[in-house]
């Protein structure tokens, strides 16, 4: 199996799974409000899967991004609401905005920079940074929300029939792809990923490429915050539990390899697609949500395994 | 050990070898490296099955499917790299996989395990002890260690593979006192070694490979060190070296006092354009250790790297390159290439900006400047873009050559450059460093084998115990000259 058709099998699983659905559920599936529902809700695991694609890539991993999102809301949430004392104005909002979104360059930073100047596995690091910046969210209202009842632009209303929250996607996405294909960055990431030490001897500055990895995904992470706390108008500090666990996921289905070197844009979103075109067909046929969570993991593990079978038969005919 | 052969690949590692080892001797394995020293006894050890040839041990036939059924036949081996569990203590890893067992199942006598390893210890004198944790070990406790593993196995073949490289003088000696002992029990030790000096004084029997065949096997007692070396150099060369318009110009790059943390003292040497150094030296002796400082892999503690008689300032490979040294490092699979990835970017990888794909890449035109520099010295691949690990060693090597040709670096250093890759690609990278040389590039050559340091390097540094011995030219030299300079300890 080439490399190519890798990349179909998630891909024909995904078209399959679309048809099935619209096979079953004709009137409910196959329309565009149910589309722009899948696509919106894939919105905020998407943004983050981009910057996921990137660090796992890279050979690292990213723990904390469920909890580094909650941080940002309530960052934001703080600045908005003057600290949950009053309604945010237009001005507040914009500058809520920002702060969320700054929050989390500076978190990715954080992580970047604890990485590569101690040393440390990134699974180390950002399993440490999990549990910090979930700490803060809790902290910063003592444990409550902030209510942003009209922040609504990013996350409830739409540019010409799009939901902006779906522009906003496909534009990451767009700039993820072009980062990873086109810019030394992207270049410098897969070759650190495939073998650390040659891209050293190679002459690429390996700390710092990584430290922008993190930075990048951290940015995403408080994009995808803000959609996130326009979607509920409230910032929570709950927001994002486990998030990480559904995004790494979603990567690794779409053909990325933990031990780094391998992935691409186009099978995380086939990866977050197949998540989500599954939890809403499995929602529309009327099955549990327990039920959603096993067949999501099954997938996970087959998805692995074939690739895994594939890669040996690939070897041995070599 | 009768008519052995081994073959991996293309290359015939040995042939036809036949090896006698008496008890209670003495018996050294020397020859340069890629000789098949490692290969013959990874076949003694079960680690190997030969192509052809035998085994016997007192006189019985064995067959060694893995190294398990050579340990139980009484042979151990111990690598350089010794495999020891840093985290356990001394009689734990003496008695790794076969424990005494306790009162309850399942459960490890500690108390048993400690009274026999001391009483192992006992035996042969050896002061260690059997609490301590391997990781607080010296190196040459460690070796002891390893030795008592083998005792409790009831070796009677004992295999050290280079035991001193990485001992000081005094563990060194004491080593050579328990091997004296281990043979007075009767033991055979076959003792691999590059250092002569030891071998004239701890060998009985010596016997010498060289490209996978055995030249000569004798008694201590007939031989010298001069005569040890000539069996292990005397070749022919041929004409597999194509001479050179050997045009040298100005003083291109100057190195001064240099150390750094990884063992190298006061190094100092230049390379002119057009020429074509050589640096000789036994495996561990720093000639690796030279290029990374030089190239900013390993941190510099003194001294001064001038190119073209500009001061230069290098902490990282990065710099090293934009200021115009390339460094084929000796381990592709390790250092050189990333593998899964394209060929054509394993050959960009470093130059990205000097080709202008700074700040974007253009794939297509990328595919092209690969495809350029892979012809020009004829890389087999099936298209740039197929994976690295695609490729043949040698192609993989010409892979990592191509991209330092794209970097077109004015100074080019090349660690052994040859090693695993066969005949016919070796003559094409000799070929290239001509070219190289003949364009105006100065070129440090690092390789182990003499033979091709002879044949194309204009001068020769030799090595030893991190410190530059020797600066030769190469037409008022000798083989064995430079085979005593780097294996001779000096008195």
């Amino acid at each position: 199996m080439n490399k190519f058709a890798r990349q179909l099998l998630p891909f024909a699983t995904l078209v399959l799974l679309i048809a099935a659905l619209s096979a079953l559920e004709p009137d409910a599936f196959l329309t565009a409000d149910n589309t722009f529902n899948v696509l919106s809700r894939s919105s905020v695991n998407g943004i983050i899967a981009m910057g996921m694609t990137a660090v796992i890539i890279s050979g690292g991993i990213d723990l904390s991004v469920g909890s580094m999102m909650a941080l940002c809301g309530m960052v934001a949430g703080l600045v908005m609401t003057k600290n949950g004392t009053i309604v945010p104005t237009a001005g507040l909002m914009w500058l809520g905005t920002l702060a969320g979104i700054g929050a989390g360059l500076l978190c990715g930073l954080l992580n970047g920079t604890l990485i590569t100047k101690l040393n440390l596995p990134p699974f180390i690091v950002t399993l440490g940074t999990m549990s910090a910046f979930r700490g803060i969210s809790y902290i910063m209202h003592h444990s409550a929300m902030y209510d942003v009842p009209n922040y609504t632009f990013l996350g409830q209303s739409s540019l010409a029939g799009v939901p902006v929250n779906v522009l906003i996607f496909a534009i990451i996405v767009a700039a993820a792809f072009f980062l990873l294909r086109y810019t030394p960055l992207g270049r410098y990431t897969y070759a650190i990923g495939s073998n650390r030490e040659a891209a050293f001897h190679a002459g690429v500055n390996v700390d710092r490429n990584l430290i922008a990895i993190y930075a990048i995904t951290g940015l995403f992470v408080g994009l995808a915050a803000m959609i996130a706390t326009s979607r509920t108008v409230s910032a929570q500090p709950t927001a994002g539990i486990s998030l990480e666990l559904d995004i790494i996921a979603a990567v690794v289905i779409g053909g990325a390899s933990l031990s780094g070197g391998r992935g691409t844009v186009v099978g995380t979103i086939i990866g977050t697609l197949l998540i989500s075109y599954l939890r809403n067909g499995l929602t529309l046929l009327g099955i549990s949500t327990n039920i959603q969570l096993i067949v999501i993991g099954a997938i996970i593990i087959a998805a692995v395994a074939l690739d895994q079978m594939a890669r040996a038969k690939a070897v041995e005919s070599r | 050990m009768t008519g052995i052969s081994k073959r991996f690949g293309p290359v015939q590692a040995l042939r036809n070898v036949s090896l006698t080892v008496r008890a209670g001797a003495v018996h050294a394995l020397v020859g340069e490296n890629g000789a098949g020293k490692s290969t013959l006894m990874k076949i003694l050890a079960g680690v190997y099955q030969p192509d052809t040839g035998t085994v016997e041990i007192h006189g019985h036939p064995m067959t060694f499917a893995n190294p398990a059924d050579a340990i139980g036949a009484g042979v151990s081996m111990i690598y350089q790299e010794l495999d020891l569990a840093e985290h356990l203590t001394v009689a734990e890893n003496i008695f790794l996989g076969a424990e005494p067992t306790g009162w309850l199942p399942f459960t490890v006598s500690h108390k048993q395990m400690l009274t026999r390893a001391r009483e192992l210890a006992g035996r042969f004198r050896f002061d260690i002890d059997p609490t301590a944790k391997v990781e607080d070990l010296p190196t040459g406790d460690c070796q002891i260690v390893e030795i008592l593993k083998a005792l409790r196995h009831k070796a009677s073949i004992l295999v050290m593979d280079e035991p001193t490289s990485s001992l000081s003088e005094r563990e060194a000696k004491r080593l050579f006192e328990v091997v004296r002992r281990l043979r007075g029990e009767g033991l055979s030790i076959i003792y691999i070694s590059h250092r002569l000096e030891e071998i004239i004084h701890l060998a009985d029997e010596v016997s010498i490979l060289r490209d996978g065949e055995l030249v000569h096997s004798s008694p201590m007692a007939s031989l010298d060190i001069p005569k040890i070396v000539h069996h292990m150099v005397g070749r022919e060369l041929t004409d597999f070296f194509p001479q050179r318009d050997v045009n040298v110009g100005e003083v291109l790059l100057q190195v001064t006092d240099l150390s750094s943390g990884a063992g190298i003292r006061d190094i100092g040497f230049e390379v002119r354009r057009g020429e074509i150094v050589g640096m000789a030296g036994l495996v561990g002796a720093g000639r690796t250790e030279v290029a990374r400082a030089i190239f900013g892999v390993d941190r510099k503690t003194t001294g001064r790297v001038a190119l073209a008689g500009r001061e230069l300032s290098i902490d990282s490979p990065a710099q090293a390159i934009a200021s115009g040294i390339a460094l084929l490092t000796e381990d592709r699979k390790r250092t050189g290439l990333c593998l899964e990835l394209p060929c054509s970017w394993n050959i960009t990888l470093p130059n990205l900006r000097q080709i202008g794909f700074t700040p974007l890449i253009k794939p297509a035109r990328e595919t092209k400047i690969a495809a350029g520099v892979g012809s020009r010295i004829a890389v087999k691949w099936s298209s740039p873009q197929a994976p690295a690990s695609s490729l043949s060693g040698g192609n993989q090597q010409k892979l990592l050559i191509a991209r330092w040709l794209l970097a077109n670096s004015e100074f080019m250093i090349f660690d052994e450059p040859t090693r695993g890759i066969d005949v016919g690609a070796k003559a094409e990278v000799y070929a290239l460093l001509n070219k190289l040389a003949e364009q105006g590039k100065a070129i440090l050559f690092i390789s182990s084998e003499l033979p091709e340091l002879f044949g194309i390097a204009d001068r020769i540094l030799v090595m030893r115990r991190g410190k530059l011995v020797g600066n030769l030219v190469t037409k008022e030299t000798t083989p064995e000259t430079v085979m005593h300079l780097a294996a001779v300890e000096e008195r």
